[in-house]
C-alpha cells in the first residue's frame, strides 16, 4: 500500500481544535467535517489540498480532545497520510481505527517541507522526498495494523474476520 | 523488576501474572463511556458491526453533556440518538438533563468508578478517575463502540513518570495550581504514551477534588492516564458514593519509572497557563511584574474545576464583593447535586449578587460550544483544561488558564489577579 502527494507541513503541537473546531461537532458527516479541516490553523486547506495529499508536522500532533471527527476531517479531505515526529496518543489509535494512514518519523518531518512531493510505502516504512531527492525510514506499520488501514478501519477489519 | 501501580491494573484486567511496558494486552473493561459528541459516532460505528447488542447494560454510560440542554437542531439530533440507543439497549445508566451532569464529575458522584477499574471513555478527560486508583483513559468513538461490543478493549502497556508530592499547599492554592505547574514542567507531550503516577506524603494534603482536577488533566501532559493512590480520604470518598466493590493496587516498591519528580507543595504558587498551550505557565508573582493583562470574561466550571470545593473557594472571593462593571463571570456547577449544594450553602446567592451568572450544568463554553463564546480580540480567564487557538470561539481570541480562586479574583479586578491582591 502506498500514498503519494503534495505536502502541506505544520509545526508542534497541532490540537483537535484547529483541526476540527468543536462549533462545527454537532455534525458527524464526514463530508461536512470535512469542508472545516483544519480551518483554524489554515483558512484556505480545504481550498488548496487535493486529494492523496500529505499532511507533514513536527511533534506532538493531534493533541487535546478523542474527537474522532479530526482523523475523519482529514481523511475526509482527501488527505492521504499523515507523517509527525510524534503523535497524539489517542488521535494515533483513532487514526488507525477508522483507516487514515499515519506514520512516525523525526527525521522525515525535518527533511519535508511544504509543496514536497512525497511518496510513503506503508509495508517497508520508506518515505521517499522525490522533490529533494532523499528518502527516511520510518515507523513499518505492524502487520494487524495494516489490515485494519486496507480495510478501511476496525469495524469493517472485526467485520470481516468474523 | 516491578510493576507499576497502571501495571498491576492492567495485569489483573488482562487476566496476566505480569506485565510490562510496551506488551499489547487485551483487558476487560468495568465501564465504557460516551458523550453526546462521541456517543453518535461510536453508535453508526457499532451498528456496522455484526453484534446483538451491548456487552453489558449496566456497564455503559451515556451522559450527554457538551451541547446540552440542545444548543441548536444538529445537537438536538445527536441527543436524541444516543437517548434512542440507551432505550433500545436498555442503558442502565444514561442521565437525561435534569439527572446529568459533566459526565467526569457525575460518574464519581454516582459511584459508577471505584478503585482497580479499567475504563474506557470517548472524551479524552476520561483520566479523571484515576484520582479514586482506577486506569482510566481517553479512547475515540470506534474504540467505545468496540467497548460497548465486546467490553473488551487492547492497550499497550504504559511506562511511568512518577511525581512524589511533599508538603503542604499555601493559601489559595489548590490542584490546577498542581497540575498547571507539573504541565508547564514537563511539557505538553511531556507524558505521551506514559502514566503520570503520583505519590508521597503531601498527597493527604489534597483533597478528593484537588485530586480530581489533578488527574483530569493528566492528557494535557499527554499521557494516558494519571493516577494517585488509595489512602483513607479516597475510601471515604467511595463508601460515600459507591455501594460497588474495589480493589487496591499499589505500585511494587521496586517499580521502574522513565523520570521521577517530587513537588513540594508548599513551594507552589497561584499559576496561570498562558495562550495558546497548557504548558506556558507563569506564577501570579511572575504576573505581577507584567504588564497588565486586562479580561472580558471569566469561566468558573468544567470537568477540571467545576466541584464543590471549587465553587466554595470562588464564592469565598466573590462574598461581598461585585465584578468589575463591563466584565463577564460565567459559573457553571458541574452536576445537578453540586448545584443544590452550592444552593444550599448559600454560593449562588454569593455569586448572583456579585454579578456573575450561573448557569445549569454543561461543558458549554469549555470547547467553544455555547454559553459564553468569546469575539475576535476578547481575553478570558478560566478554569477550563485548554487554551488551545480558537478553543472558547474566534480564532484570534485568547484563554488563560486558571485556579477558581484566580478567576474569582480577576473577575473582580477585570485583569488577571490574584486573591491576595483583593482588600
Amino acid at each position: 500500500m502506498n500514498a503519494k502527494g503534495t505536502v502541506f507541513k505544520f509545526g508542534d503541537n497541532v490540537d483537535t481544535d484547529v483541526i476540527i473546531p468543536a462549533r462545527y461537532l454537532n455534525s458527524s458527516d464526514p463530508a461536512e467535517l470535512a469542508t472545516h479541516c483544519m480551518e483554524d490553523i489554515d483558512a484556505d486547506f480545504i481550498k488548496k489540498v487535493k486529494k492523496g495529499d500529505i499532511i507533514v508536522a513536527n511533534k506532538n500532533f493531534g493533541c487535546g480532545s478523542s474527537r474522532e471527527h479530526a482523523p475523519i476531517a482529514i481523511k475526509a479531505a482527501g488527505v492521504s497520510c499523515v507523517i509527525a515526529e510524534t503523535f497524539a496518543r489517542i488521535f494515533y489509535r483513532n487514526a488507525i481505527n477508522i483507516g487514515l494512514p499515519i506514520i512516525e518519523c523525526p527525521e522525515a518531518a525535518k527533511g519535508i517541507e511544504a509543496g514536497d512531493e512525497v511518496e510513503v510505502d506503508f509495508d517497508s516504512g520508506i518515505i521517499k522526498n522525490i522533490t529533494k531527492g532523499t528518502s527516511f525510514q520510518g515507523q513499518a506499520f505492524p502487520e494487524f495494523m495494516q489490515k485494519i488501514i486496507a480495510a478501511e478501519g476496525l469495524v469493517n477489519y472485526i467485520n470481516s474476520n468474523r | 523488576m516491578g510493576m507499576t501501580m497502571t501495571q498491576k491494573i492492567l495485569a489483573a484486567a488482562a487476566g496476566l501474572e505480569k506485565v510490562e511496558a510496551g506488551q499489547l494486552i487485551e483487558a476487560n473493561l468495568d465501564l465504557v463511556l460516551g458523550n453526546d459528541i462521541t456517543s453518535p459516532v461510536a453508535i453508526k460505528e457499532m451498528d456496522k458491526m455484526k453484534v446483538e447488542g451491548v456487552f453489558d447494560k449496566d456497564k455503559i454510560a451515556l451522559v450527554p453533556d457538551h451541547f446540552v440542554p440542545n444548543k441548536d437542531i444538529k445537537s438536538a439530533e445527536h441527543c436524541k440518538c444516543v437517548r434512542e440507543f440507551a432505550k433500545r439497549n436498555d442503558i442502565t445508566n444514561y442521565f437525561e438533563v435534569g439527572e446529568m451532569g459533566i459526565e467526569h464529575a457525575l460518574l464519581p458522584e454516582k459511584g459508577l468508578t471505584v478503585a482497580g477499574d479499567v475504563i474506557i471513555g470517548a472524551d479524552s478527560h476520561t483520566c479523571t478517575y484515576g484520582a479514586l486508583g482506577a486506569f482510566s483513559t481517553g479512547v475515540g468513538s470506534t474504540d467505545m463502540a468496540a467497548g460497548m461490543a465486546t467490553g473488551k478493549a487492547w492497550f499497550k502497556v504504559p511506562s511511568a513518570i512518577r511525581f512524589n508530592i511533599v508538603g503542604k499547599p499555601g493559601h489559595w492554592v489548590s490542584g490546577k495550581d498542581v497540575i498547571l505547574h507539573i504541565i508547564g514542567m514537563i511539557g505538553v507531550d511531556g507524558a505521551l504514551y506514559k502514566s503520570l503516577e503520583f505519590a508521597g506524603d503531601g498527597i493527604a494534603n489534597l483533597s478528593m477534588d484537588d485530586r480530581f482536577t489533578i488527574a483530569n488533566m493528566a492528557i494535557e501532559a499527554g499521557a494516558k492516564n494519571g493516577i494517585f493512590p488509595v489512602d483513607a480520604l479516597t475510601e471515604e470518598y467511595m463508601k460515600e458514593h459507591s455501594t460497588r466493590a474495589y480493589k487496591i493496587y499499589e505500585a511494587d516498591a521496586d517499580a521502574v519509572y522513565d523520570e521521577e519528580y517530587t513537588v513540594d507543595l508548599s513551594t507552589l504558587r497561584p499559576t496561570v497557563a498562558f495562550p495558546h498551550l497548557p504548558e506556558n505557565t507563569h506564577t501570579i508573582d511572575e504576573i505581577q511584574k507584567m504588564d497588565e493583562i486586562t479580561i472580558d470574561q471569566v469561566v468558573i466550571g468544567s470537568c477540571t474545576n467545576g466541584r464543590l470545593d471549587d465553587l466554595r473557594i470562588a464564592a469565598k472571593v466573590l462574598s461581598g464583593r461585585h465584578i468589575k462593571k463591563g466584565m463577564r463571570c460565567i459559573v457553571i456547577p458541574a452536576t445537578q447535586a453540586i448545584y443544590m449544594q452550592a444552593m444550599e450553602e448559600g454560593l449562588l446567592k454569593t455569586f448572583i449578587e456579585a454579578g456573575a451568572v450561573v448557569s445549569t450544568p454543561t461543558c458549554g463554553p469549555c470547547l467553544g460550544g455555547y454559553m459564553g463564546i468569546l469575539a475576535e480580540g476578547e481575553r478570558c480567564v478560566s478554569t477550563t483544561n485548554r487554551n488551545f487557538v480558537g478553543r472558547m470561539g474566534h480564532v484570534k481570541s485568547e484563554i488563560y488558564l486558571a485556579s477558581p480562586a484566580v478567576a474569582a479574583a480577576s473577575a473582580v479586578t477585570g485583569k488577571i489577579s490574584s486573591p491576595y491582591e483583593l482588600n
